[in-house]
């Protein structure tokens, strides 16, 4: 199993959280919820310049199992998507945590980012699903 | 509950397969990554434990007449010893109890393989018709069962069996050959070529590990299920149960009629279908766009609505692809899917979408 990354934030609903140097935050699924989901086939993205609210499903990733839809963390502005993933989502299962990310959100404010998990707090839940 | 386990378990946790309970066994589900697994079929040459499904031997002197009361397919039909025939086991209103595979054994009677979710159901039905025939329902469970199929499937498996069924890479489809407790036979579930095999359950792990020392891949029951889709398969108990015939089932062609005094269990509830209009038609779907086709995907119709039975996405094809039961009435060829609050159109096919790597659709 993958290494949960120390510098990340996660959601309960398993997705991660890297506030980047320009304030802005990339979203992605954690290496655990590919590894549930199994090999992905579609990865929907939100539009560029549309509006996250937080908790709302934000994209869908889709696999030989099963649709999910990924919610946004934080409130805010799509910045970017990862346009890749249109003809590759397999880096989601590849890389989940870099190649795989999903989308980029401008926050609107970022007291959200603290109701988030740290990498010890999510792992613990994990275990505890299991 | 504690699941059952194959005589392969340990040989599943050394390929780090992703194990998961399956009708009360703990099979595994992909060794990694299930397209792959996939593709390797439709390529080179995957290997699948599929020692699950249960064994069912039928000897005695009315062995054969037990069986054409049984199935309605007809066993009369297998004139030659190691020949094979696909068939449903009906109740008496048509429905489906179950899909096996009978192979005839010549003097040894005739070997039935069975699903695992129904074989304790089967194997009670088949002793309570079999009472008061000389017919004798053995199961055996010593026996592992394996299927290795792809184009390079042949090669791989012929160095590896034992001498006695050395012949087997001549065989012709639905043919078997047995020796020394082991069978091999030229079918499968996936539309490659390949066997199934049975072998005793002790044999099982040192042939596992001399097939992918090979360079055969392990296969879980993820791909399995993705390659008998593609192969227009149905999936027992997901595309047919007891509530369906097979004439609502795209499995008319495995219902015998003739002779017609034949008097298989449900032939009376299936003619009356037949006479009174089938309601249902088992069809082939493709999904252009982006989406994925579920089980219990809403599909309508211009004759009213159906649902998909099986669905998936295809690594073959690049698209989803399902099995969906529409009304009978329904003849349209774009159809339209309701499918996580959209609605997307699909094509309306005959299975099956691929056959030996091919594509088969326009």
């Amino acid at each position: 199993m993958s290494e949960t990354p120390q510098d990340l934030r996660y959601s309960e609903s398993h997705e991660w959280v890297r506030v980047e140097s320009d304030g802005s935050v990339t979203v992605g699924i954690t290496g655990h919820a590919q590894e549930l989901l199994g090999d992905l086939v579609f990865v929907e993205t939100p539009e560029p310049g549309s509006a996250a609210s937080a908790g709302e499903a934000c994209a869908t990733v889709e696999s030989v199992k099963a649709a999910s839809d990924v919610y946004a963390p934080v409130s805010g502005e799509i910045v970017a998507v990862n346009e890749g993933l249109a003809d590759a989502p397999e880096l989601v299962n590849e890389s989940p945590y870099d190649d795989g990310w999903l989308f980029r959100i401008r926050p609107a404010e970022t007291t959200q980012l603290d109701a988030l998990m740290d990498a010890d707090a999510y792992d613990a839940k994990v275990a505890s699903e299991s | 509950m504690t699941l059952k386990t194959t005589p392969l378990h340990a040989a599943h946790q050394r390929a780090d397969a992703r194990l998961v309970d399956f009708a009360g066994w703990e099979m595994p589900l992909h060794y990694g990554s299930q397209i792959d697994e996939h593709h390797a079929v439709r390529s080179g040459a995957g290997v699948f434990d599929v020692s699950h499904m249960q064994v069912v031997d039928v000897s005695g002197g009315q062995a054969q007449a037990f069986l054409r009361r049984l199935l309605a397919n007809d066993v009369a039909k297998l004139r030659a010893r190691g020949r094979a025939l696909y068939s449903c086991m009906l109740n008496t209103e048509g429905g489906v109890v179950d899909d096996l595979i009978v192979y005839f054994r010549g003097d040894e009677g005739y070997r039935m393989v069975v699903n695992a979710a129904t074989a304790e159901g089967d194997v009670a039905h088949m002793r309570a018709v079999a009472e008061g025939l000389d017919a004798s329902v053995e199961t055996r469970p010593e026996l592992a069962l394996l299927a290795v199929q792809g184009p390079e499937a042949v090669a791989k498996v012929a160095p590896l069996l034992p001498d006695r069924l050395r012949t087997a890479g001549e065989l012709r489809p639905f043919h078997a050959v047995w020796g020394e407790e082991w069978m091999a036979a030229r079918t499968g579930y996936t539309g490659e070529d390949g066997f199934e095999i049975m072998l005793p359950a002790e044999r099982a792990e040192a042939f596992w590990d001399a097939l992918l020392r090979s360079g055969t891949r392990p296969i879980g029951l993820g791909a399995r299920d993705t390659l008998r889709l593609e192969a227009g398969m149905n999936l027992y108990g997901t595309d047919m149960d007891e509530s369906t015939t097979p004439l609502v089932s795209n499995l008319g062609w495995t219902v015998a009629w003739e002779p017609p005094d034949r008097d298989f269990i449900g032939r009376a509830a299936l003619e009356r279908q037949r006479a009174e209009g089938v309601p249902a038609q088992l069809v082939g779907l493709v999904l252009e766009g982006r989406g994925v086709l579920r089980g219990g995907t809403r599909i309508e119709t211009p004759a009213g609505d159906g649902t998909v039975t099986s669905g998936s996405f295809s690594p073959t094809l690049g698209v989803s692809i399902a099995l969906a039961r529409i009304p009978a009435a329904s003849d349209a060829a774009e159809l339209t899917a309701h499918l996580r609050g959209r609605t997307m159109p699909v094509r309306r096919v005959k299975p099956p979408f691929v056959r030996h790597g091919k594509s088969l659709l326009d």
